[in-house]
């Protein structure tokens, strides 16, 4: 069965992936809502970055942020000059890695539901005296539920998944970073398959149900209507 | 004056808003023209939904936009109510709620009477607990309307509301669109392209054509230019408003008095004495005699004088004539013109083969 140490990863894992999802809605939606609305010609260049993590092998997006939050990388240099220390290998650099690699499974739906929302709600609103904040909240945030809840799973989802990132950015650490993903790796290279197998059914029975959850509640959650 | 004055110039790709305009402070104006005339841009300008670089917009006293200023009051601050050509409910709350969305937002919450009277207006008392999917496109454009006026609005702003529905669904509404005319106080600006919709229920009138205004005046001066687009062909016609003087119940026969006379027509219905009429009087239906006809079955011959002739190129010749103050067209062949050697300043005598009451 389980140790100890397999239920520390799972537990760090819930966490990370509970802080990186509130952490992406919160700078998803703005992005999304961005996309969806703007008509500058920035908007290619926004999305495509936003989109990069869906095709980039998670090693070098890893690497690059490894690189970056170094002591020697731009960001590094910052956290260190206001007294954070360098990132890589804590729990707060593997937080920062994930958000990134997590973004797109944010910001799409939310986008799509955004777009397919349309400006005449926003109008409508507009003419029955509700400020943009107060439309925002009560006609847009209803009537984008779906979209919400889309990407909250999927952002949670995906975190939990992710490996590459992780084992570049985050390593190995016990509590700090080792997720389960890391977890099941260190079963598999000392042998312990047994233990591999629980951790890996576990996630197998997780991601089924997460997206059978899903494609119940919204009956196409790539393209919301 | 104190309507609305509003001026804006705004360039699109494909034409150019321009106007100047001063619209009474009471009333229907209807802004009419051809889809791409720019009708709709300048309502939405006025709702503050476009921001014309250039742009100058008093109503009621109240300014509300001057660039010159930059005095700019954003939609969600201008006191006004507006119905989109889709009745644009918000699909997450019930009938009741929609109608509630504006109102618990202007801090009229605690005097009940705008929503009662919107409520009523509209017809609607009965929907009020529905989900929007769960209603016709009819009862959902009336609840659209009502939700406009339950902020008690000091303009009423409609975006072609009628466009989107069949011909039984106008049916079903216009009676409602007419009463918020004769029961509202305020100024009510109509998108529209129909000219039925304008004669039905306009006051007063604004053509557009280009994002320019060619013509705005009274209904009755702007139908019956004669070189106003609504004066040409089948659909040109006047109307006729005024009280009813009396009824002759063995005929059926209501009797109408308006500024030029008295006029009869036959009715299915009774009207009292005193109440409001407007009639339609198509300028095909009126032909023109030189002497007051004896042993006629017309029953409606009235004296006139022509004060204004227009030939097209299809035989036909439209006359402009003064019954009283009142203006009426009348389409007669250009033949008939010539042989009865009709003139400007001539005195003649209108003979109204047929009305309708809208």
């Amino acid at each position: 069965m389980l140790n100890d140490e397999d239920f520390g990863a799972i537990l760090l894992t819930l966490k990370l992936a509970s802080l990186v999802t509130v952490i992406l809605l919160l700078v998803g939606t703005p992005i999304a809502w961005w996309l969806a609305h703007t008509v500058s010609r920035w908007k290619g260049i926004i999305g495509a970055l936003v989109a990069l993590p869906l095709v980039l092998p998670p090693a070098v997006l890893g690497f690059y942020l490894l690189v970056l939050m170094g002591p020697q990388g731009a960001v590094g240099q910052f956290t260190k000059a206001i007294g954070l220390g360098t990132l890589p290998f804590t729990f707060g650099g593997l937080v920062i890695a994930s958000v990134i690699y997590s973004l797109p499974f944010v910001v799409q739906p939310l986008q799509n539901a955004f777009e397919a929302i349309g400006t005449r709600p926003l109008e409508v609103a507009a003419t029955l005296r509700a400020s943009p904040l107060d439309t925002f909240f009560s006609v847009v945030v209803p009537l984008a539920r779906p979209g919400f809840l889309t990407a909250s799973i999927l952002g949670f989802a995906h975190t939990i998944g992710e490996f590459g990132v992780v084992l570049m950015v985050g390593g190995n650490i016990p509590d700090k970073t080792r997720v389960i993903s890391m977890q099941i790796f260190n079963h598999v290279e000392t042998g312990e398959y047994a233990q591999a197998h629980w951790l890996s059914a576990g996630m197998l029975v997780f991601s089924f149900v997460v997206l059978l959850v899903l494609y119940t509640l919204t009956p196409n959650p790539w393209r919301q209507r | 004056m104190e309507g609305i004055h509003a001026r804006f110039h705004l360039p699109f790709p494909d034409f150019t808003l321009e106007t100047d305009l001063n619209l009474p402070e009471r009333g229907v104006t209807a802004l009419f023209g051809h889809s791409g005339s720019g009708k709709t841009t300048l309502l939405r300008c006025i709702a503050g939904l476009e921001r014309p670089r250039e742009g100058f917009l008093q109503v009621r006293g109240k300014r509300w936009q001057d660039s010159k200023q930059g005095i700019f009051l954003p939609t969600h601050q201008r006191p006004l109510g507006y119905v989109f050509q889709e009745a644009s409910l918000f699909p997450h709350l019930n009938v009741r709620k929609n109608l509630e969305f504006g109102r618990k937002r202007t801090g009229f919450v605690r005097n009940p009477r705008g929503l009662e009277q919107a409520v009523e207006l509209l017809g609607i008392s009965h929907l009020l607990e529905r989900m929007p999917d769960k209603l016709s496109g009819g009862e959902r454009q009336r609840v659209a309307i009502a939700r406009a006026l339950a902020v008690c609005p000091q303009v009423l702003l409609m975006d072609e509301p009628l466009a989107a529905l069949d011909l039984q669904r106008k049916q079903e509404i216009l009676p409602f669109l007419s009463r918020l005319n004769s029961e509202l106080d305020i100024p009510i600006l109509y998108v529209t392209h129909s000219p039925q919709e304008v004669t039905r229920l306009a006051d007063y009138l604004v053509v557009l054509e280009k994002g320019k205004v060619l013509r705005s005046g009274t209904l009755e001066e702007t139908m019956t230019a004669l070189d106003s687009p609504l004066a040409q062909g089948q659909q040109a016609s006047t109307i006729l408003t005024g009280t009813v003087s009396a009824y002759e119940a063995a005929f059926h026969l209501t009797r109408m008095a308006f500024s030029g006379g008295e006029i009869s027509l036959p009715t299915a219905q009774a009207f009292a004495v005193g109440e409001r009429l407007r009639l339609r009087v198509y300028a095909s239906d009126v032909a023109i005699a030189l002497h007051p006809v004896q042993d006629s079955s017309i029953l409606n011959v009235l004296p006139a004088t022509i004060t204004g002739l227009a030939n097209d190129q299809q035989g036909r010749t439209m006359l402009r004539l003064n019954v009283g103050d009142t203006a009426l067209l009348a389409s007669i062949t250009h033949k008939s013109a010539s042989v009865l050697g009709l003139h400007k300043g001539m005195q003649v005598f209108a003979q109204i083969k047929a009305t309708a009451i809208l």
